[in-house]
């Protein structure tokens, strides 16, 4: 009896919460409560797992004992157990903050006695899908976490809300019913979904088949993760809904999509056959996502738009597919989910304080409230990649295994990424200078509230008391806290860095994977024929073992 | 593997419809399209299964060639409940379009529009810093008003303020600033 047998705990606990907290819809204080708990206990064994799985290896578990390849497999190895981790984390903040703001507002903005049940169900899906072995099962976690992200878009049904979400079900859809036409070609084509044994038995496939049924994959999730040019519809959805549902979001659903597209490119169909085109769509997402966000005014759009973009570092990653870049590339998930989500949270605070997020209307926010300039400035500066934050490190991480590869696609990847890294300065400069350090009167249709409390020193407590109720002090403790797990994602990047490599190293080699699902006799087949193991496969494994 | 024509055929008749409607403005017709896709999509899924067969029941005198591969049919059962929930809630965001904007069509994001119709100027940027930089607002009052300010605590005209701000000006009284005695 292992730990990691109690891993479908992760996603039957929460599901078990949102019975629970339906069930209570009368009850706000016993929601809150349940649901805060239910997430704890949740993070706990997520950290349970990931340390047992560094210590004991990649493990598999049977739902039901039937055995795979028939039945489904949940698969804890090193990546899913740190994607688990980090992304609990995170919504255990993003639920703290919204009780915060539920407390403060009632029910007026967003009818909290929903939010719990379906937040719950959300990250329910959120963990079936980093922790599934099964590829039909990974469309049911996708299934589990969009429907709930539905009800979430359109919370309220505000006029806004219903057209944003109105583009946001239909791509959705769309994308599904891709993805699931793709299962069903591979399903024709190989007589199996478990993602292991779909590892062996494609590559027995001709190349043309095999092509066919990864571009289907990737175009399914490119959807899913907004990468260019499959990504017009995120910064169209993600701005108008609540603060802590874009910040969840935006954090975690288009990661899920990268995960998927990780796991495909490293289990089901190994060696470069589409990793130039995966490059081009690598910069292009970089270079047009923050192209965009220079363009925008309200700060919401524009971290969409900075989303998008980041989301290229990852695929530039996964593109290069060394040991190297691969867990650069797992590296910049973890700090991106973390940073992006906690700058959506000081944005709804920025809202609060401001009485909106657009640069036209916000200004001397510096002045009036201190502690917001801090917490918006950590994780900005972090998003940004200046040196010491873990954005610099995982940008470095990338950029070497890009000089590394030393193909002329790379640098150019090279160079893309360090100008999308400047161009994320400019635009995060350009927000702070408007929001925070011009004067009121200066913006182009200051807020009343802006104006209603002029900063001098006579009135300095009036500033002082409109803070307190303004900003209450669970929301901009969860901010805070989560604004520290960033910064100790930094002050830790040694340690995560190893995971990270060594998470890289375990998914291009495949056999611990398989072996866990499949039992220790199968067979672990070589890289398919078509994609020669280049210079690139080789200057990984040499790097690898260097470390 | 042979497959059923007739079920190709409609599914190939049912993606074409399905594409065709989901490229319409109306939302109702969007939302006959997706479901029309879902359901090509299953038929697609039932056709990976391959030969119709006999119920995938054990009975140890049937080979087992003669089963029906369950597993599609398990997968379509699910997919079928999905676009289930997922038509319903389709349902429920066409009708509050249509009680809040009463049409049946996508709406443009207005703010996608606001960004296309900025003009390349920016008056924060763009705009010539002016002469006056002080701190004393002389451009918001006329010339001949006179208004005081506080310096500290000290009253002191706005005009003579801002010149003792100028470059060059005749503040050099050694009293320290602020005003204090």
């Amino acid at each position: 009896m292992n730990i990691t047998s109690f891993a479908p705990l992760a996603v039957v606990l929460p599901i078990l919460g949102a019975a629970l907290t339906f069930l209570l819809i009368h009850y706000p204080r016993a929601q809150r409560a349940i649901s805060i708990a239910i997430l704890s206990l949740t993070l706990l064994l997520e950290c349970w797992l990931l340390a047992s799985v560094w210590e004991g290896g990649t493990a598999a578990v049977d739902i039901g004992g039937w055995l795979p390849p028939w039945g489904i497999v949940l698969v804890v190895d090193q990546f899913s157990s740190l994607m688990l981790v980090v992304s609990s984390t995170v919504s255990l903040a993003v639920l703290i903050y919204a009780t915060g703001q539920g407390m403060a507002d009632g029910d007026r903005d967003a009818p909290v006695s929903i939010f719990h049940p379906t937040y719950l169900i959300l990250v329910a899906g959120v963990s079936n899908a980093f922790l599934t072995g099964d590829l039909f099962n990974l469309y049911v976690g996708f299934e589990i976490l969009l429907t709930a992200s539905y009800v979430l878009i359109t919370l309220g049904g505000t006029g806004p809300r219903i057209r944003a979400g109105v583009t946001y079900v239909v791509v959705s859809v769309v994308s599904s019913v891709l993805f699931l036409i793709a299962i069903a070609m591979i399903y024709g084509a190989t007589g199996t979904i478990n993602m292991a044994d779909l590892a062996i038995k494609l590559g027995d496939l001709d190349q043309g088949t095999r092509t066919l049924l990864h571009v289907m994959l990737l175009v399914a999730f490119g959807i899913k993760a907004a990468i260019f040019p499959l990504s017009f519809w995120l910064p169209d959805s993600y701005p108008t809904a609540p603060a802590p549902v874009t910040a969840v979001f935006a954090g975690l659903l288009t990661k899920v999509g990268v995960y998927a597209m990780v796991r495909t490119e490293t289990l089901l169909f190994p060696g470069d056959a589409l990793n130039a085109p995966l490059m081009v769509a690598a910069l292009l997402t970089m270079v047009v996502g923050i192209l965009g966000a220079l363009a925008q005014s309200d700060i919401k759009r524009l971290l969409s738009f900075t989303l998008v973009s980041h989301i290229g570092y990852m695929v530039f990653g996964l593109a290069v597919s060394t040991v190297a870049g691969l867990g650069a590339a797992v590296f910049y998930v973890a700090h991106h989910i973390t940073i992006q989500t906690s700058l959506f949270l000081v944005t709804g605070l920025i809202e609060r304080r401001g009485g909106s997020s657009s640069m036209d209307r916000v200004a001397g926010l510096a002045k009036l409230s201190p502690v917001l300039g801090v917490l918006f400035f950590i994780p900005a500066m972090n998003l940004a990649g200046i040196p010491p934050f873990s954005g610099f490190l995982g940008k470095l991480g990338l950029l070497q295994a890009g000089v590394e590869l030393g193909t002329p696609l790379a640098y150019a990847l090279v160079i893309g990424g360090v100008l999308t890294s400047l161009l994320t300065l400019l635009a995060i400069a350009r927000v702070w200078n408007r929001a925070f350090w011009r004067k009121p009167e200066d913006a182009e249709h200051p807020d009343p509230v802006l104006l209603a409390a002029p900063a001098d020193s006579a009135t300095g407590d009036r500033a002082g008391k409109t803070n307190v109720t303004l900003l209450p002090r669970t929301m901009v403790g969860s901010t805070l806290g989560l604004v520290a797990f960033g910064v100790a994602l930094t002050v830790f990047a040694g340690p995560l860095f190893r995971v990270a490599d060594q998470s890289a190293e375990e998914m291009l080699d495949r056999s611990p994977y398989i072996h866990a699902v499949l039992g220790e006799d199968a067979p672990v087949p070589p890289v398919p024929p078509a994609a020669q193991p280049g210079p690139r496969q080789q200057q990984g494994q040499s790097q690898g073992g260097g470390k | 593997m042979s497959v059923n024509l007739t079920l190709l055929t409609v599914m190939g008749a049912l993606y074409a419809c399905g594409i065709y409607l989901i490229l319409e403005r109306s939302l109702t017709r969007v939302l006959l399209g997706l479901m029309l896709l879902a359901n090509a999509t299953n038929l697609l899924i039932l056709a990976t299964g391959g030969y119709a067969g006999l119920a995938p029941i054990f009975d140890k005198d049937t080979p087992a060639g003669d089963y029906n591969d369950p597993l599609p049919q398990a997968l379509i059962l699910t997919s079928i409940v999905i676009s289930f929930a997922v038509t319903a809630f389709m349902l429920g965001i066409i009708y509050r379009t249509w009680v809040l904007a009463r049409q049946d069509e996508i709406q443009d994001d207005a703010e996608d529009r606001r960004v296309a119709e900025t003009p390349s100027f920016d008056a924060e940027d763009d705009s010539v810093i002016p002469v006056e930089t002080s701190e004393f607002p002389l451009a918001m009052v006329g010339p001949d008003e006179a208004v005081t300010i506080m310096s500290g605590d000290r009253p002191v005209r706005a005009d003579k303020a801002a010149a003792e701000e100028q470059p060059g000006s005749l503040n050099v009284d050694p009293r320290p600033e602020g005003g204090e005695e």
